[in-house]
């Protein structure tokens, strides 16, 4: 890298090579053949970002600050000490003095002010970049005065995208299963936060053992299942109405339900007389459709983002591995083929990979390869790490872990497993799941 | 024990008093009678009394047809293999009582319930364990017991016996776990 490219072809570049580090061995040499490829993942550096506190009084220094800790959790950005800060009290109406920030090799600079007139919320903003002495992105948010804290990931979102070419990820929100209560006796309730943990509340009182939610890609709607000793039944939950819908009545368990990309129909399975199968149903009419009919177990189906295809679990050639059909159920083979035991994969949202639970040598892995299986990476290892969701740009997984003997938690890896973090929720969390954009 | 002793004492007591009466029927010659009161029996030499023990009471075990009774006394759990659903063969002593019983109380309705241990992901373990549920009714129903009477639910490895994590603990929560519904006394 160049001092004289341009600064977001500094970090498209960064971005890239994480990403050529993930499939280089598979790939051919890419196209861009200025961009030194270096499989080596710890290679890439967080680039140094100043986010001074935004005009306004509080708000404007807490938008500031959860707009920090966004770019810093990403691992992608390096977030610089306020306290090195040489030009202080930056208007957005004003150009920065770029020597001051050079000199402490703050490579981008975000800086806003924020006004609140007639119960309005105007949050303006700038990303410069600092070497290049140029601003690169120019916004100004409205909203009401509680809603800051989405105004600043709208704006992290921004600056995300403007510095890497790939769409953000912050405003964004996860649900997730809370639990408490004793192992052998738990509790657990369905709960939201903002991606970044705020805002946390619960979704059910915990009457039944709730689990495995799915966001519906397109709209705040969520998929689960509830099991109580009598029966295994699926919902529907609109988040912004609340209204819950049974998927309908069916002989047997039903449960390992997922949307499909146009939140049009659902996919789960149907347990009759212990064989479980994969069922798909259209939401408009409630008909359903048998997918699969093999005496084994057939499970956790999630389609393509096209809508042509499906991943599920089987066991049919002996132990748990990774299948993919077509969307109407012919066609099925088997794409995991690593020593081990694969289950839960989970289709990328930009179809370039499928992430799967992965069982070897006493371990549990979280793992992406290709849809037709290549090019396998393991990211995680312990215990018992499973259930990854992916972040809507397809960057970021969340997943649950334990310990022996202890609680789940959520966690973060990214696609590369370069950045392996607990998520910013403090308390027990298991199969979390991953939003879309909000609007 | 302790009563029967007891009178066994009392029976010797008794022996003793008739020979010493039998003593003095065939006493001497006849002599000049004077007429005394027989002398008393030689005492014999004193015995403890203890009171006789108490008798304690408690019910007769649990209740035959009750679900305690199946609990305790036929046994509402067996065990699986590591990712395996066939029943073994140390298991199906305890389901041939699991369908006498049932076969004996035909107003009983069951649930089975399959569970799994924790080194498998969720969505699999609820599937095996339903096949674990499904291979102990399926016994069941080979032995005599009504399919109607037999529902089946997994709850995967959501419901552990035991708490800990290790191979002990995880024999332990692969299990088929036969839970009376209703009809038990």
């Amino acid at each position: 890298m160049t001092q004289a490219r341009s600064f977001p072809q500094r970090l498209i570049a960064l971005v890239f090579t994480a990403l050529c580090a993930l499939t280089a061995l598979a790939l051919a040499p890419p196209a861009r053949a200025e961009i030194e490829v270096n499989v080596n993942r710890g290679d890439v550096q967080p680039l140094p970002i100043a986010v001074p506190a935004f005009a306004g009084g509080q708000v404007g220094a807490d938008i500031a600050q959860v707009i920090s800790a966004n770019l810093q959790r990403s691992g992608l950005f390096r977030p610089l000490d306020p306290a090195s800060f040489i030009e202080k009290d930056l208007s957005a109406a004003v150009q920065p003095r770029f020597a001051d920030w050079k000199t402490i090799n703050a490579q981008a600079l975000v800086n806003g002010q924020v006004t609140v007139e007639g119960g309005k919320l105007r949050v303006d903003f700038r990303l410069w970049d600092t070497f290049q002495e140029q601003q690169l992105l120019g916004l100004q948010f409205t909203s009401s005065p509680e809603n800051w804290r989405r105004v600043a990931h709208k704006i992290s979102d921004a600056v995300y995208q403007r510095l890497t070419g790939e769409k953000g990820y912050f405003d964004t929100r996860i649900v997730f299963v809370a639990e408490s209560g004793s192992r052998a006796s738990p509790v657990k309730r369905l709960a939201i936060m903002d991606q970044d943990g705020a805002n946390p509340s619960y979704l059910t009182s915990g009457d039944s053992i709730v689990m495995t939610p799915r966001f519906s890609s397109n709209s705040q709607e969520i998929t689960y299942m509830s099991l109580t000793p009598e029966a295994a039944t699926v919902y529907l939950f609109n988040l912004e109405t609340a209204r819950r819908e049974s998927l309908g009545s069916f002989k047997g368990m039903v449960f390992a339900p997922r949307f499909s990309p146009d939140g049009g129909r659902v996919a789960f399975s149907v347990e009759r007389g212990g064989n479980s199968d994969i069922f798909v149903m259209n939401l408009a009419n409630h008909s359903s459709t048998r997918l699969t009919s093999d005496p084994a177990i057939d499970t956790s189906p999630s389609f393509s983002p096209d809508g042509t295809k499906i991943a599920f679990n089987s066991d049919r050639s002996g132990g748990p591995q990774i299948y993919v059909m077509n969307a109407d159920g012919s066609n099925p083979r088997r794409v995991s083929y690593g020593d081990g035991r694969y289950t839960t994969p989970v289709w990328s949202p930009t179809g370039e990979f499928i992430a799967f639970t992965k069982q070897t040598g006493g371990q549990f892995h979280i793992g992406v390869m290709r849809p037709d299986g290549t090019d396998e990476r393991i990211l995680t290892s312990s215990y018992l790490d499973e259930g990854p969701t992916w972040a809507p740009n397809g960057r970021v997984l969340m997943f649950s872990r334990e310990t022996p003997g202890g609680p789940p938690r959520l966690w973060s890896v990214d696609v590369t497993g370069r950045i392996l973090q607990p998520a910013p929720y403090p308390g027990a969390g298991s199969d979390p799941a991953w939003s879309p954009l909000l609007n | 024990m302790v009563r029967r002793k007891n009178s066994r004492t009392l029976l010797k007591l008794a022996l003793v008093g008739v020979a010493a009466a039998s003593m003095a029927a065939c006493a001497k010659k006849p002599m000049p009678v004077t007429q005394q009161p027989a002398p008393p029996p030689a005492a014999p030499p004193p015995t403890p009394q203890p009171p006789p023990p108490a008798v304690t009471q408690q019910p007769t075990g649990p209740l035959p047809g009750s679900t305690q009774d199946f609990v305790v006394n036929v046994g509402d759990r067996v065990y699986f293999d590591t990712d395996q659903y066939t029943v073994r063969d140390d298991a199906m002593p305890l389901l041939d009582a699991q369908s006498a019983w049932l076969r004996r109380y035909p107003g009983v309705q069951v649930r089975i319930e399959g569970n799994c241990d924790e080194r498998g992901t969720r969505e699999y373990n609820l599937a095996l364990g339903a096949r674990r549920a499904n291979s102990v009714r399926d016994y069941l129903v080979s032995h005599g017991v009504s399919a109607d009477r037999i529902a089946t639910i997994s709850f995967g490895k959501e419901k552990p016996i035991d708490d800990g994590s290790g191979e002990d603990a995880w024999q332990k929560n692969r299990n088929a776990h036969t839970a009376i519904v209703s009809g038990a006394r």
